[in-house]
C-alpha cells in the first residue's frame, strides 16, 4: 500500500501572553501538537478525533500546509506541506464545517466553474465530476443561487463538491456535519461513505460526532493534550477501555437468584449483564430462565468509551 | 497530451500532461488570471443598489468639491489656482469623483477580515498565489466600477460645468495607463494597509491612518499643486500617494508639458512594482508566522 500521509514527531507551539500583574504580562509557550506521529495509506478512512482544543485542527492546518510546524516532519502525497503548499493544494481537498471555501456573492455554479480554471482541470473531467456531484447531492435545485443564500447544508453540499472537482488525492474534513439536521448529515455521511468506499481517496475526518465515526471510518486516531492516544480500530478502543457489550433480560416474574454472570443492574424483572468475549453462550444460558419474556443484546456506545478516554487523567 | 477520465469522483483520472512549453504555461495562468478577474466583475456586479448609491453620493460630493476649488479660482488675480484654471478644476474635480471608485481608496477590508476569522485559510489552501488571486479579483472591480461610477459623475461635471477637454493626442493613452496603474497601486496599498491584521488582528487603527492620509495626500481633498513646490516633490518621490489619484488627473487636465506627464507616469510604474514586490514579501512573512485564527 501507498503511504500518502506521514507525520513523524509533529509539533506546533503557540506563544501567548499572560496578565502578571497590572501592567506586565507574560509569555507563556503551549505546545497545541506535541509530536504526532501518523501514517495513512491511500484509500483509507481516517476518523481524527479529540476534545475541544486536543489539536485537531492544527494537525489538519499543519498537513494542509498552511501552518508551520514548530518541530517534526509531514509529507502528503510525497510533498512537504507548507514549502510545497501550491503544488500541494492541487492534490488535496479540505472542507471545513465552519468556514467556507465558496464564494460568497457567486451562484454555486459560477464557483465550480471559477474552481475549474484555478485548479486548471479540463473541462471535459470537470464535467464528469460535477454531474456526478449534482447527482449524489442533489445541486441542481440552488446550483444557481448565491452561496450568501444557502441553507448550512446545501452550502456543506456545495462545500463538498468544490473540494472534489480537481480530483483530490486527500480529502480533509474539519468537522463537516457541524450544526446540520439529521437529514442533511445522512446525506453528507452516504456520500462521504460511498466516496471512501470507491477507495481512490483517502478521507481523514475530524468531528465530534461520533456517528460520523461509526459510519465511516474503519480507524479512528484519538488525540488529547496534543498527544495521540489511541491509534487502532473502533473495536480495538472498546477492547483496551474495556467497553463490553450488554445482554438484557426481562422476565415475566422476579428471579431470586440472578443467572451467573457480571449483573449491573437488576430490578427483579429486568437484569442487565455485561459480557465478555463471546454473547453466544450466554444467551444459551439466560435462554433457559422459565420466565424469560425478551432478551435484547446492546453494542457498547462508543461516546461512553471516548468519554471515559477524554476525562482519563492517564491516558497513555 | 493524454486525459482519461472515468465515471468516479477522485482520483480515478489520470492526467498525463506531458512536459509543457513556457508559452502554453503562459498561456493557462493568463486563463486562471481572467477568470478570476470575471468572476471579480459579477461579484461586485451582484450588488446594484450599492453601486448606484455610490453613484449618487460621489456625484454629489462632485458639486460640492467643485464649487469650493471654482470659488479658490475665483478669489485669485489670474482665476489660476496652483496652477490650474476653471475648466482644468472642473475636469480635475468630476474625473477625480469617477476614479475615487474605480482605484477604490477607501472601503476594503475583505483580506483583513478573512484574516481576522481565519477564512484566509481558503484563500491559501488554492493553487494560486493569494497577491495575484486578490489583485486579479480587484481588476475586475476596477473594470464595473469603470462602467458604472466613473461614467455618471464625468457625464454630470460635462453638463453642468465648463470642462477642460485633453488637446494633445498623447493624453488619452498616458491616462489610460495612468489609471492602470493608479488601480495597481492602490490595491497594494490596501493589501498591506489590511495585511497588517496578520500581525495585528484588528486593522482598525491602520485602516482610520490609511483613509486620512490617502484623502489628503492622494490629492482627493485639494490638488496637490496647492501645496509649496518642495512638499509637493517630495510627497510625489517620497509616498506612492500622489500615483493613486493627483497622477491621472494632472494627465488628463494636462497640467504639465509632455515630457513632464510621461515622467510621472513612469513614476507610477516605479511604485507599482515597488508596492507589488512589499505585497508578495509581507504575504510570504505572515504566511511563515500565520495563525489561523479558530478551531
Amino acid at each position: 500500500m501507498t503511504v500518502v500521509i506521514a507525520a513523524h514527531g509533529l509539533r506546533k507551539e503557540f506563544t501567548v501572553r499572560v496578565k502578571a500583574g497590572r501592567l506586565r504580562r507574560e509569555k507563556r509557550v503551549v505546545a497545541a501538537v506535541d509530536g504526532v506521529d501518523l501514517r495513512v495509506e491511500r484509500g483509507e478512512m481516517l476518523g481524527y478525533i479529540g476534545p475541544n482544543g486536543a489539536g485537531k485542527s492544527t494537525t489538519l492546518k499543519m498537513l494542509t500546509g498552511i501552518l508551520t510546524p514548530s518541530a517534526g516532519e509531514a509529507r502528503v502525497c510525497g510533498l512537504v506541506p507548507v514549502p510545497q503548499r501550491t503544488r500541494l493544494a492541487r492534490r488535496i481537498g479540505v472542507v471545513f464545517g465552519q468556514r467556507s471555501q465558496l464564494w460568497w456573492d457567486l451562484p454555486l455554479r459560477d464557483s465550480f466553474d471559477l474552481l475549474r480554471h484555478i485548479y486548471r482541470v479540463p473541462a471535459a473531467e470537470h464535467a464528469v465530476r460535477l454531474a456526478r456531484c449534482r447527482g449524489l447531492l442533489d445541486l441542481d435545485e440552488f446550483m444557481d443561487t448565491p452561496v450568501r443564500q444557502l441553507s448550512l447544508g446545501q452550502r456543506m453540499r456545495g462545500e463538498l463538491t468544490a473540494a472534489l472537482l480537481h480530483g483530490p488525492e486527500v480529502l480533509f474534513l474539519d468537522e463537516p456535519t457541524i450544526g446540520l439536521d439529521v437529514v442533511s448529515k445522512q446525506a453528507v455521511r452516504s456520500f462521504l461513505a460511498e466516496l471512501g468506499a470507491s477507495g481512490d481517496v483517502t478521507l481523514v475526518l475530524t468531528t465530534h460526532d461520533l456517528a460520523d465515526i461509526e459510519r465511516l471510518c474503519q480507524r479512528l486516531v484519538v488525540i488529547d493534550h496534543g498527544r495521540v492516544v489511541h491509534d487502532g480500530s473502533i473495536e480495538a478502543l472498546h477492547a483496551r477501555y474495556g467497553s463490553r457489550r450488554r445482554v438484557v433480560v426481562d422476565l415475566d416474574e422476579p428471579v431470586g437468584e440472578p443467572p451467573e454472570g457480571a449483573v449491573v443492574e437488576s430490578d427483579g424483572r429486568r437484569l442487565v449483564f455485561t459480557v465478555d468475549g463471546p454473547v453466544a453462550p450466554v444467551i444459551a444460558r439466560l435462554a433457559a430462565l422459565p420466565a424469560l419474556r425478551d432478551l435484547t443484546i446492546v453494542e457498547p456506545d462508543i461516546e461512553d468509551v471516548v468519554t471515559r478516554l477524554y476525562l482519563s487523567p492517564d491516558a497513555p | 497530451m493524454l486525459a482519461v477520465v472515468k465515471e468516479g469522483i477522485g482520483v480515478d483520472s489520470v492526467n498525463a500532461t506531458g512536459r509543457r512549453g513556457v508559452h502554453q504555461n503562459v498561456v493557462v495562468s493568463f486563463r486562471t488570471f481572467a477568470a478570476i478577474t470575471g468572476s471579480g466583475f459579477r461579484r461586485y456586479a451582484t450588488y446594484r443598489q450599492a453601486t448606484f448609491a455610490g453613484a449618487f453620493t460621489n456625484t454629489v460630493f462632485g458639486f460640492l468639491r467643485c464649487y469650493v476649488l471654482l470659488a479658490v479660482a475665483d478669489a485669485t488675480a489670474q482665476g489660476l489656482a496652483g496652477g490650474y484654471d476653471r475648466a482644468q478644476l472642473a475636469t480635475f474635480v468630476w474625473v477625480g469623483q469617477g476614479l475615487l471608485a474605480v482605484v477604490l481608496l477607501w472601503g476594503w477590508t475583505e483580506l483583513a477580515d478573512r484574516i481576522r476569522t481565519g477564512d484566509v485559510a481558503g484563500d491559501l489552501l488554492r493553487p494560486v498565489n493569494p497577491v495575484l488571486s486578490y489583485l486579479a479579483t480587484d481588476i475586475g472591480r476596477a473594470g464595473h466600477a469603470t462602467l458604472t461610477r466613473f461614467i455618471p459623475p464625468v457625464v454630470t461635471g460635462l453638463i453642468f460645468f465648463d470642462m477642460y477637454l485633453p488637446r494633445r493626442w498623447v493624453t488619452a493613452p498616458l491616462f489610460v495607463v495612468s489609471i492602470v496603474l493608479a488601480v495597481l497601486a492602490c490595491f497594494a496599498c490596501r493589501y498591506l494597509v489590511n495585511a497588517s491584521a496578520y500581525w495585528l488582528h484588528d486593522v482598525r487603527g491602520p485602516m482610520i491612518a490609511w483613509t486620512l492620509g490617502s484623502g489628503v495626500l492622494a490629492g482627493l481633498y485639494f490638488p496637490l499643486r496647492f501645496l509649496p513646490d518642495w512638499a509637493t516633490l517630495a510627497l510625489w518621490v517620497g509616498t506612492p500617494f500622489p500615483s493613486l489619484l493627483q497622477t491621472p488627473l494632472d494627465v488628463v487636465v494636462e497640467r504639465d508639458p509632455p515630457v513632464v506627464q510621461a515622467g510621472l507616469v513612469a513614476l507610477q510604474a516605479v511604485w507599482v512594482v515597488l508596492l507589488l514586490a512589499a505585497c508578495d514579501r509581507v504575504q510570504r512573512r505572515a504566511e511563515r508566522k500565520l495563525v489561523i485564527q479558530g478551531g
